[in-house]
């Protein structure tokens, strides 16, 4: 085997560069703190684009299959002889891609904040929080042990809920940063628990063995763990289920996505690297390493089948009403990752079967680099216009036009329209759910076409519609920094669908066989471009029937407009039922009942003390007669009691 | 005629002594109650060497205290007259009821 250890840099380089422009910045790097994050974050892009090349073309194959590699263990505190919690670096498939799709899209975030961030007052900070952003994810995906993953896991938690807060001036950010971070720790519980589970009954931490133990049929680890049950549901289901849980915070699955939209008052490169290529795909990433694990359990696979599909669905219909540019492409990412999902959810593990599986990593890599383009399109026109919402806009794909060319590629490339890279991945997701779920496939295929109607209303309601009443163009499209990024992103959108995921990625690391059935795409690009045409003709001159529409479909648009109120719905259990029925009572025993009789002993002290300060008076001859009578009392006592 | 025995001399010192304690509770006066102690100091002495004649008669153990007490008081006459000037210098008196800032 190689020597491997290399590796180790690809995110401590990130972390270095954290560190030194956390801790000294803002000092000495007032100006060129951006060139020290990008630079550091180029050589671990350049470190990963190598070992990919290593690793799936030179010595990740044994005949013919891909196999996992340790490159790294180092055991940071053993347990016991067999349990313990390691630090190591895994390189399998899914850890070597996502390494290099983790790297690039946060490379290009960082070039596209030179400019957007420019002038900035935090600058150097902003750059430390990405820096240790992108150490968090990379140390996630390459995590050996469960308990590693977990403890990046909640890293990368903080870290954007730095990132998300950074503007902490604005009190709605403020709020956003908690949700996320409240939001997203109260599913870490489950996956916590979900681990605490899966550890107690595997008897091990490491990923290798958990997975070995738990999938062999004869094994007293499996026979124990599937004939213990809580609530008519095997422990296996309820560890797997725990930790999907925990997978659907971060990826923010229906229904703990409320704090994703929110999440967008950050500064948008950021939500370009955290809401659309890394930390939301996380529970996505999380599910395939454990997916041998998860393709013997059947309800836990129905269970991240139907909470996708229905997180897709609902999220592109909330997507067709928002107004915020932004928000909408939130949605987006919700519901592509609701894709990501469910084709996990249809797949089984190795062979042809394993389609979904493969469908779904394939997905994920491609949507990467089309959303953080959607993302940073999004981020140079509110660099421009100074707005988020779609009615400040209009009419500038004259002043911007390779925004307006990235942003329409990366466009189609969502809408599933060939040879865009999203058409490629999304294909194999449908027949994945055509082969295994008919109910899942209409779900998806429907979403699809709705995903290509609201992407092209954002589309013509920023760059068509209206004439440009932009009076604030100084700044012109942006620096050529924000201008690089888009055009790399829109170059690998058109061609990402081209890259061989197919033999690379699969559940059991052999090569699989795809083809393009034309009978098969033709219905759902068909839809899109249905979609589209929708699109066009409501969207692309302004024009009343937009609002007519939505005048006629009356409470749904509404609702739909509120996000259906699912929000609501969680401010009233919190507000409400939580604060009320056990906030209220809890608060009242701690002020009267815990207080109170730390209260009474201080009163009572103090009352005590001051009836009896006055022995103490300052008179000396008092004192030597309380000394005298002490003695006279003892010598009674002694002569006369002492018997 | 009759001997004299160790309770006569056992009331001298304990009228000595109570004479004493009377005169350190009641004067106020520094110096006045500084000479209070040392008849408290001598009536212990009396009751040494009495003890030491009438019950050790071969000893000297009581006398050697005796003087060692006489020694101490000496040394503690020094110290408390420094005190008491030192008193004076800061409160302009020597009376102790002036010195009671030393309370709650």
């Amino acid at each position: 085997m190689n020597n491997y250890l290399y590796i180790a840099l690809i995110p401590l380089l990130p972390l270095a560069s954290f560190l030194l422009l956390g801790l000294f910045g803002r000092k000495y790097f007032k100006t060129f703190s951006g060139t020290v994050g990008t630079g550091s974050l180029l050589a671990s892009a350049v470190l990963s684009l190598f070992t990919a090349y290593h690793y799936f073309f030179i010595d990740g194959k044994v005949n013919g299959v891909f196999q996992k590699i340790i490159a790294f263990k180092y055991t940071w505190l053993p347990f016991s002889p067999n349990v313990s919690i390691d630090m190591g670096i895994i390189l399998d498939p899914i850890s070597v891609m996502m390494i290099v799709v983790v790297t690039f899209v946060s490379l290009m975030v960082h070039v596209f904040s030179l400019g957007y961030m420019k002038g900035e007052e935090r600058f150097a900070t902003y750059y430390a929080f990405l820096s240790l952003f992108t150490f968090s994810m990379l140390g996630l995906v390459v995590s050996s042990n469960i308990f590693q993953i977990y403890m990046f896991w909640e890293l990368v938690g903080v870290s954007s809920f730095l990132l998300i807060g950074y503007y902490f001036e604005k009190p709605s950010a403020v709020a956003a940063a908690k949700k996320a971070f409240i939001v997203t720790r109260f599913a870490d519980l489950g996956f916590l628990i979900g681990i605490l589970i899966l550890a107690f009954y595997s008897g091990t931490l490491d990923f290798g063995v958990l997975i070995q133990r738990l999938t062999s049929f004869q094994s007293p680890e499996y026979l124990n763990i599937t004939s213990a049950s809580f609530l008519g549901a095997s422990m296996l289901t309820w560890g797997l289920t725990l930790v999907f849980i925990g997978g659907a915070g971060k990826s923010a699955m229906f229904p703990l996505h409320i704090w994703l939209p929110d999440a967008m008052e950050g500064p948008t490169p950021v939500s370009a690297l955290i809401h659309a290529a890394t930390m939301v795909v996380a529970g996505v990433y999380l599910v395939a390493r454990l997916f041998p694990v998860f393709s013997i359990d059947v309800t836990a696979l129905q269970i991240v089948t139907y909470v996708g599909a229905f997180s897709a669905l609902l999220a592109a219909i909330i997507a067709c009403t928002q107004t915020d540019i932004k928000r909408v492409l939130a949605y987006s990412t919700m519901s592509q990752i609701g894709y990501m999902m469910f084709a996990l959810g249809v797949s089984k593990y190795g062979g042809d079967n394993g389609l979904g599986y493969m469908a779904s990593l394939f997905h994920l890599f491609t949507h990467a680099f089309f959303k953080s383009l959607l993302f940073l399109g999004a981020g140079a026109v509110i660099h421009l216009v100074h707005s988020n919402e779609m009615k400040d806009m209009g009419g500038l794909r004259k002043l911007m036009p390779i925004t307006h060319i990235t942003f329409l590629i990366a466009c189609l490339a969502i809408a599933g329209i060939p040879p865009f890279a999203g058409f490629f991945s999304k294909e194999e997701i449908l027949s994945a759910a055509f082969n295994s779920n008919k109910l899942i496939y209409a779900v998806a295929v429907f979403t699809s076409g709705l995903t290509a109607f609201y992407m092209f209303r954002l589309y013509y309601t920023i760059f068509w519609s209206k004439d440009a009443h932009v009076h604030d163009t100084h700044h012109g499209e942006g620096t050529f920094s924000m201008k690089l990024p888009l055009l790399i992103l829109g170059a690998l959108a058109l061609g990402a669908g081209f890259v061989p995921i197919a033999s690379l990625v699969t559940s059991d690391g052999a090569a699989l066989e795809t083809h393009i059935d034309v009978g098969f795409s033709a219905l759902p690009v068909l839809l899109a471009v249905a979609g589209i045409v929708l699109a066009t003709f409501l969207y692309k001159n302004e024009n009343s029937k937009p609002q007519s529409i939505a005048t006629s479909f009356g409470s749904l648009y509404k609702a739909a407009y509120r996000k259906f109120y699912i929000d609501e719905v969680y401010l009233f259990i919190t507000k409400k039922i939580i604060f009320n029925l056990i906030g209220r009572p809890a608060a009242w025993i701690d002020k009267n009942i815990v207080d109170g009789f730390m209260n009474l002993l201080a009163t009572t002290t103090a009352k005590i003390s001051t009836a009896i300060k006055g022995l103490q008076s300052g008179k000396v001859q008092n004192y030597a007669l309380y000394f005298f009578g002490g003695i006279i009392g003892l010598a009674v006592l002694i002569i006369y009691l002492w018997k | 005629m009759n001997e004299i025995t160790v309770t006569h001399i056992l009331f001298v010192s304990t009228a000595l002594f109570f004479i004493g304690m009377y005169g350190l509770f009641t004067r106020r006066n520094m110096i006045t109650m500084l000479m209070a102690v040392e008849l408290i100091l001598n009536s212990v002495n009396i009751n040494f060497v009495a003890f030491n004649k009438y019950v050790y008669p071969g000893k000297l153990d009581g006398i050697f205290f005796t003087i060692f007490v006489i020694t101490i008081a000496a040394a503690e006459a020094a110290v408390a007259i420094a005190i008491i000037i030192n008193l004076y210098r800061s409160h302009h008196s020597i009376d102790v009821e002036d010195a009671s800032e030393l309370k709650y």
